[in-house]
């Protein structure tokens, strides 16, 4: 299990180690072909600002040459926003006092055909945690539902037993993602008081479980701005390197959501509408953290989505992102049958999915909606 | 002129479609290699729909495709795939792809072997993608594969011949074609591939990704012709070849 080699590291030891990096370990990092974690720390250190543009030129060639001149389109289907837990970033937290909503198979079909519509091939379909109302029946019903729909299901749900993934695949499950939110433990705890949620090391071990389950892909990420971005993001890719080596067999794909504030009348008092960030994160940091990762990793999908602001989007195509979501809405039944309900959190780029096609088509690339076969999970 | 089972091509290029920036410039550049086989992955495929965006753009009667199963990781998965590209694209060529693993994308020798001989059984036409592995191909080549495709280089990673001693060594005791794929990444990787006695080459991500596929296409077609050529006309003995005794072993005769 994972746990085991995170145990090793102490997050103070590593902070001090990225900052620590100077400019020659930077060019050391981009003269090599090969990347390690080292280059990686040297890469999204502080002393690898001034090197950015050497970074994007880099990044964008390596991606070109893996993945083309596509980005792969997706979109998130919110099928509850009932949730056990308290998190203090996240409009699902318990705490929030709004009315919940979970959508019926008949809703969900609803919210499937819009989707439809619009023409995507891969959902993702994201709950809050209520084990009881939304648990593995509930998903197999909501897999069994919108299965024959789509070319490719992903999931974003509360971490599960392995045998549970088992069962969810068989009904048509491709991918899960699963972000650590923070890798720093006691921040995870301030960040988790209640709820199923507040085990850490579960949730640090639910891609080995995903793993051992033969899972197809599994995405990973940090919350950014809960703590420190560049220890965070290390310990995701050392996380990442554990999980590419441990299960061969399954595909990796990264996401780095920066915080967003959320709705809600009555959320608790001392941080309406979600809390402020504790490490900012400038735009330049993200596209520096980009880039870093397509020079650690140049198989890993790099996924971008609707909290970052068009002009962001726009640039990042050519980056090193490959997916993006686009028309999202992140509150169930969103899309037609209740447009009000609560949501997770406020995006920025409220384009339509047809209007992020036409940009990607503008900067000449493909817009690729289909890139996977329910046939091929045999 | 190549046959391979009940086909016979005027071009030894053969190339794929993925990772182009338009549908458009796919067709473009494809049309410009003079390909006559173009390989389609059939996760791209929109099956059910009678108007793919991909399909439509290879609707040339000169091309033939080749569907193949990328994404499977197993001999199960690899069959099922193939029988749902014959009933989906009308053709039971097929290029049989196993790569459990996702980051360098390389093949299952033992999943591969298994399902080509299961495929043939079933009546497809196989072209197994494969590692540069003399003995595999071999035994791929009496379960009855239609042609062997030996990698030159990990997929997509422009290495060229990496693998070139074996490949000498599959060219040589060969009974079907060669096809080298996978890893060239410029006209002269392909034209040396042709040169050593490759049948033919598939090419996708050099030509799709340049900046200019049509021009690039355009110049694996006559790299690939020219490597034809230069292995019919025999090329010239290198020097490297003829040792130049300084110390002759054979003067105590004299």
């Amino acid at each position: 299990m994972f746990t085991e080699q995170f145990d090793r590291y102490e997050w103070g030891a590593v902070k001090q180690g990225i900052l620590d990096k100077t400019a020659a370990d930077v060019e050391r990092a981009l003269s090599k072909s090969q990347r390690d974690l080292e280059d990686f720390k040297a890469l999204i250190s502080p002393a690898a600002a001034p090197y950015l543009e050497e970074m994007a030129q880099l990044s964008h060639r390596l991606t070109q040459k893996r993945f083309g001149k596509v980005i792969q389109l997706y979109i998130p289907l919110y099928l509850s926003n009932e949730c056990q837990n308290i998190c203090t970033y996240c409009g699902f937290s318990f705490d929030n006092k709004i009315r919940r909503r979970t959508l019926s198979t008949g809703e969900l079909l609803t919210e499937v055909m819009a989707i439809r519509e619009m023409g995507y091939e891969h959902v993702l379909l994201v709950s809050g945690e209520a084990n009881q109302t939304v648990g593995v029946d509930y998903f197999v019903k909501a897999l069994e539902a919108v299965r024959s729909h789509f070319a490719h299901v992903s999931m974003e749900v509360q971490p599960l037993d392995q045998q549970d993934y088992a069962i969810l695949m068989e009904h048509g499950l491709n991918t899960v993602l699963v972000y650590q939110e923070t890798y720093h433990r006691e921040d995870y705890k301030l960040h988790h008081p209640k709820g199923k949620k507040s085990n850490f090391n579960y949730r640090l071990e639910t891609p080995d479980r995903l793993g051992m389950a033969g899972i197809h892909k599994i995405g990973l990420g940090t919350l950014i701005g809960l703590e420190d971005w560049r220890t965070d993001t290390w310990f995701t890719a050392l996380h990442l390197q554990y999980l590419e080596r441990t299960y061969w067999k399954t595909k990796y794909s990264l996401s780095f959501p920066r915080l967003r504030p959320f709705s809600g009348e009555e959320t608790a008092a001392d941080r309406p509408y979600g809390i402020q960030p504790k490490v900012e994160m400038t735009d330049r940091e993200l596209i520096q953290l980009i880039c870093a990762y397509r020079l650690l990793n140049e198989e890993v999908e790099l996924s971008l989505s609707t909290r970052e602001s068009p002009v962001f989007r726009d640039h990042a195509v050519r980056l090193g992102i490959t997916a993006m979501s686009a028309g999202s809405r992140t509150n169930p039944g969103g899309y037609v049958v209740d447009p009000e309900s609560l949501e997770q959190f406020e995006i920025s780029d409220d384009r339509s999915p047809a209007m992020i096609a036409e940009m990607i088509r503008r900067q000449g690339y493909e817009a690729v909606w289909k890139d996977w076969d329910q046939v091929l999970q045999g | 002129m190549l046959t391979i089972a009940d086909k016979t091509f005027h071009s030894r290029l053969f190339t794929g479609t993925g990772k182009f920036g338009s549908s458009v410039l796919m067709e473009e550049a494809i049309v410009a290699s003079g390909s006559e086989l173009v390989t389609v992955a059939l996760r791209r495929v929109e099956v059910q729909s009678q108007d793919d965006n991909i399909l439509y753009h290879l609707r040339h009667p000169h091309l033939h495709l080749l569907p193949n199963t990328s994404g499977v990781r197993n001999a199960r998965e690899a069959v099922f795939a193939a029988e749902l590209a014959r009933e989906a694209l009308g053709t039971n060529w097929l290029k049989l792809e196993i790569h459990p693993d996702p980051k360098w994308l390389l093949p299952d020798p033992i999943e591969t072997l298994a399902a080509a001989e299961e495929l043939v059984k079933r009546g497809f036409v196989i072209l197994p993608y494969i590692h540069a592995d003399p003995v595999l191909c071999k035994r791929l080549e009496e379960v009855g594969v239609a042609a062997v495709m030996p990698l030159g280089a990990p997929i997509g990673s422009n290495k060229g011949l990496k693998t070139f001693d074996f490949l000498e060594i599959i060219i040589a005791q060969s009974k079907v074609p060669v096809v080298v794929d996978a890893g060239i990444g410029a006209p002269s990787d392909a034209a040396k591939a042709m040169e050593m006695g490759a049948d033919a080459v598939l090419v996708n991500t050099a030509i799709a990704t340049s900046a200019d596929p049509v021009k690039m296409a355009k110049a694996f077609k006559l790299a690939v012709e020219s490597g034809r050529m230069a292995f019919e006309a025999r090329l010239a003995m290198t020097s490297s070849d003829r040792a130049v005794a300084s110390s002759p072993l054979t003067a105590f005769l004299d």
